[in-house]
C-alpha cells in the first residue's frame, strides 16, 4: 500500500497544483496506512500502548522462566511449607513448600498458550465459515449461519464442560473446546463484513473482469476483514484465558502434572483462610493479562475499526 | 408484527432441536464406550449391561434418538445413576435456587450499571465518569472466581458478616449475587454510558432542552428511554453469562444449583445428569431470548411497524 504523502505528491504533479497539499492529505484521511493508525494510537492511547508493552513482558517472562527463578517449579521446600510472602519467595511458598511465583512463571506458558492457540483456531474456523457464508449466500448462509446460532445460545462454560467431557481431560481438549465455543461470534462479524464487501465497486469490477471467487476472496475480501479480525483477536485473548481458567478451577480443565494459573487458584483455594496468597496471585496475573488485552483490544478498535464497537 | 414473531418462534424451535441434537451427540461420541467411561474400567459386566439397557444404548442410534426426544418433549430427563433419583426431580430442587442468585445478581448488575453508565455519559470526561469507566472495565476484566473468593475472605471470613458459604437464610444470597453480577455490572456501564453519550448528541435532546424542559426530565425521558434498547438486549443475552457464571459461583459458594449439579455431574461421568443440567440451562437462555426479541418488537415503534 501507497503511504498517505506519496498518493498526495503523485496528485499534486498530476494536477500541477503547487502547494503543501494539506487540503488533499485531510480528504485522505480515510486511507491511513496501518502504520499511521499505530502511531496515531501510540500518541492518542497511552493506556494501550502501555498494556502492549505488558503482554509482551508477561510472555517474556513465561518464556525465560527456567533462567529467572533459582527454583524449578517442582522444587519442594518442606520446612517453608505455605509460608507468607518474603525476600527468600517473593510470592510465598505452597502446601508442598514450592516457591508460587516461579509456578506462576511456569502456569503463564499454559494460561498464555491456552488464550492464543484457540482463539488462532476459532479465527481461521470463523473466517473460513464466515467468508463462504457471506460472499456465497443462499442456503449455504442460512446453513453456516444457523450453526452458529446453535453454538451462540449455549451458555459458553456448559458447551466447553461438555466438550470436555467428550474429549477427555488434556490441554489439546480444551484447545478444541474454546475453539469449538468460540469461532460462532467471529463468523458473524466476517460474513457481515463480506456482505458490505460483496457490495464494493471494485469487487464488482473485478467479477466483472473474470476474476474466480477464490482469488476475489483471497485478495480482495480478506485483506479489507483483517482490521477488524485484530481487534476482534485482541478481545478474544482475554476470553479464552478468563474460559480456560474457570474451566481448570472446576477441576474439568488443565490437570496436574501440569499447571496453569486457574489450576493453581483452585488447588489454592483450600488453603484461602490461612494462605490466601496460593489463589490470589494466579488470580491476579489472570486479572492483568485480561485488563491489559483488553485495553489494548479497546485501543486498537477506536483506530483501526470504530463501528465494530456496535456490534 | 406477529409475523415477525412467529417467525422468531419458528427460528427457536429449530435452535432448539440442533441444540438437543448436537448434546446427543456429545454425550455419545466419547471414545470407546459411553457406559464403560462412566462407570469407570473396574466396573461389572452384569452393571454395564444394565446401565446399557437403561440408556437405550443397545438400540440402533435413530431409536435412541427419537427416544431421547420424545422423553425430553414429556419432561423426563432420565435417573441420574449416582444420586439414584430422577433428574427432573433433582432440576426442580436446584432451579429455585439458581434463579434467586441469577435475578439477584441481574438486579444488583443492572441497578449498578445502569446508574453508573448515566452518571458517566452525563459527566463524560469527567473524574466520575473516568472512575466508573475504569472500574467497569476491572469488571469485565477480573474472574468471577477471583471476586467470590475475595469477598468470601474479607466480608465473611474476616468480617463474619455473612456466613461464609451455603445459603440457609436470604442474605446467604448477597455475596454470590456480587459476585456474580460484578462482570455484567461493568458492561451494562460501558454500553449504557456510550449509547447515552450517542443520544444526548441528537437534536431532539436540543429541542427538549430549548422548549424549557429540566435536566433531569430530559436525561431519562428523552435520553435514556432512547439509548435503552441495545443495553435492553444485552440484558436479554447476560441471561446466558449470568447461568454460566453460576456454575463457579455455586461451585465456590456452595449452593445446591443448576451449575453446581452440572459439575457434579461432570465430575462423577453421570451422563443423564449432564445432559439434563445442559440441555435445561440452554433451553431457558433460547426461550429468555426469544421473550426478549418478542419484548423488543413490542417495545420499539420502528420495530413493530416493520420500518
Amino acid at each position: 500500500m501507497k503511504k498517505k504523502k506519496e498518493i498526495v505528491e503523485e496528485l499534486l504533479a498530476q494536477t500541477g497544483e503547487n502547494g503543501s497539499g494539506q487540503a488533499l492529505e485531510s480528504q485522505l484521511g480515510e486511507s491511513d496506512t496501518f502504520k499511521d493508525k499505530m502511531k496515531r494510537m501510540a500518541s492518542s492511547n497511552k493506556l494501550a500502548v502501555f498494556s502492549g508493552i505488558l503482554i509482551l513482558l508477561f510472555i517474556l517472562l513465561a518464556a525465560l522462566a527456567p533462567v529467572l527463578t533459582p527454583y524449578t517449579s517442582e522444587e519442594m521446600d518442606l520446612l517453608a511449607r505455605l509460608s507468607p510472602p518474603s525476600a527468600k519467595h517473593l510470592l510465598g511458598t505452597d502446601e508442598l513448600g514450592r516457591d508460587v511465583l516461579t509456578r506462576l512463571l511456569y502456569g503463564a506458558r499454559v494460561s498464555l498458550a491456552v488464550g492464543i492457540v484457540p482463539t488462532v483456531a476459532s479465527m481461521l474456523i470463523g473466517v473460513f465459515l464466515g467468508m463462504i457464508s457471506g460472499y456465497v449466500g443462499g442456503i449455504v448462509d442460512s446453513v453456516i449461519m444457523r450453526l452458529a446460532d446453535v453454538v451462540l445460545s449455549f451458555p459458553s462454560l456448559l458447551l466447553a464442560m461438555v466438550i470436555m467431557y467428550t474429549l477427555g481431560d488434556g490441554i489439546s481438549s480444551i484447545f478444541i473446546a474454546l475453539a469449538i465455543t468460540n469461532w460462532a461470534g467471529v463468523a458473524r462479524v466476517v460474513r457481515s463484513e463480506t456482505l458490505s464487501l460483496r457490495e464494493t465497486e471494485y469487487v464488482e469490477a473485478a467479477r466483472s473482469m473474470g476474476v474466480k471467487d477464490f482469488t476475489i476472496i483471497l485478495r480482495h475480501v480478506l485483506p479489507n476483514c483483517i482490521p477488524s479480525l485484530i481487534v476482534l483477536f485482541t478481545l478474544d485473548v482475554p476470553s479464552a484465558i478468563l474460559s480456560e481458567s474457570s474451566l481448570s478451577f472446576l477441576g474439568i480443565g488443565v490437570q496436574l502434572p501440569n499447571s496453569s494459573w486457574g489450576l493453581m487458584v483452585n488447588l489454592g483455594r483450600t488453603y484461602l483462610y490461612n494462605a490466601p496468597w496460593l489463589s490470589l496471585a494466579p488470580s491476579a496475573a489472570i486479572m492483568l493479562v485480561v485488563l491489559a488485552f483488553n485495553f489494548l483490544g479497546d485501543g486498537l478498535r477506536d483506530v483501526l475499526d470504530p463501528h465494530l464497537k456496535d456490534s | 408484527m406477529i409475523k415477525s414473531i412467529g417467525k422468531r418462534v419458528v427460528q427457536t424451535l429449530i435452535v432448539l432441536f440442533c441444540v438437543s441434537l448436537m448434546i446427543f451427540i456429545l454425550l455419545r461420541i466419547v471414545p470407546g464406550d459411553a457406559v464403560t467411561t462412566m462407570m469407570g474400567e473396574h466396573a461389572n459386566a452384569e452393571t454395564i449391561a444394565r446401565l446399557t439397557a437403561e440408556m437405550n444404548l443397545d438400540k440402533p442410534i435413530y431409536v435412541q434418538f427419537i427416544t431421547y426426544i420424545k422423553d425430553i418433549c414429556t419432561g423426563d430427563f432420565g435417573t441420574s445413576y449416582t444420586l439414584n433419583k430422577p433428574v427432573t426431580e433433582l432440576l426442580a430442587v436446584a432451579f429455585p435456587n439458581t434463579v434467586k442468585l441469577a435475578l439477584l445478581a441481574a438486579l444488583i448488575a443492572w441497578v449498578i450499571g445502569i446508574i453508573c453508565g448515566i452518571v458517566a455519559a452525563v459527566k463524560k470526561d469527567g473524574i466520575l465518569d473516568r472512575l466508573f469507566m475504569g472500574f467497569s472495565l476491572l469488571g469485565v476484566s477480573v474472574p468471577v472466581f477471583m471476586v467470590a473468593m475475595v469477598l468470601q475472605y474479607f466480608i465473611a471470613y474476616k468480617m463474619h458478616w455473612v456466613d461464609i458459604s451455603g445459603v440457609k437464610k436470604w442474605t446467604g444470597f448477597i455475596l454470590p449475587a456480587v459476585a456474580l453480577g460484578w462482570n455484567s455490572a461493568g458492561s451494562i456501564a460501558r454500553l449504557t454510558r456510550s449509547t447515552l453519550v450517542e443520544v444526548l448528541q441528537e437534536d431532539y435532546i436540543d429541542t427538549a432542552k430549548a422548549k424549557g424542559l429540566g435536566r433531569g426530565a430530559v436525561i431519562l425521558f428523552h435520553g435514556l428511554r432512547n439509548a435503552m434498547l441495545p443495553v435492553i438486549t444485552m440484558m436479554a443475552l447476560q441471561i446466558s453469562s449470568l447461568l454460566s457464571g453460576a456454575v463457579i459461583t455455586e461451585t465456590i459458594f456452595s449452593i445446591n444449583g443448576i451449575g453446581r449439579l452440572a459439575v457434579d455431574a461432570i465430575t462423577s461421568r453421570d451422563i443423564p445428569l449432564l445432559q439434563g443440567t445442559v440441555l435445561f440451562t440452554t433451553v431457558i437462555v433460547i426461550v429468555g431470548n426469544l421473550i426478549a426479541d418478542c419484548l423488543y418488537t413490542v417495545l420499539d415503534p420502528r420495530i413493530r411497524k416493520g420500518a
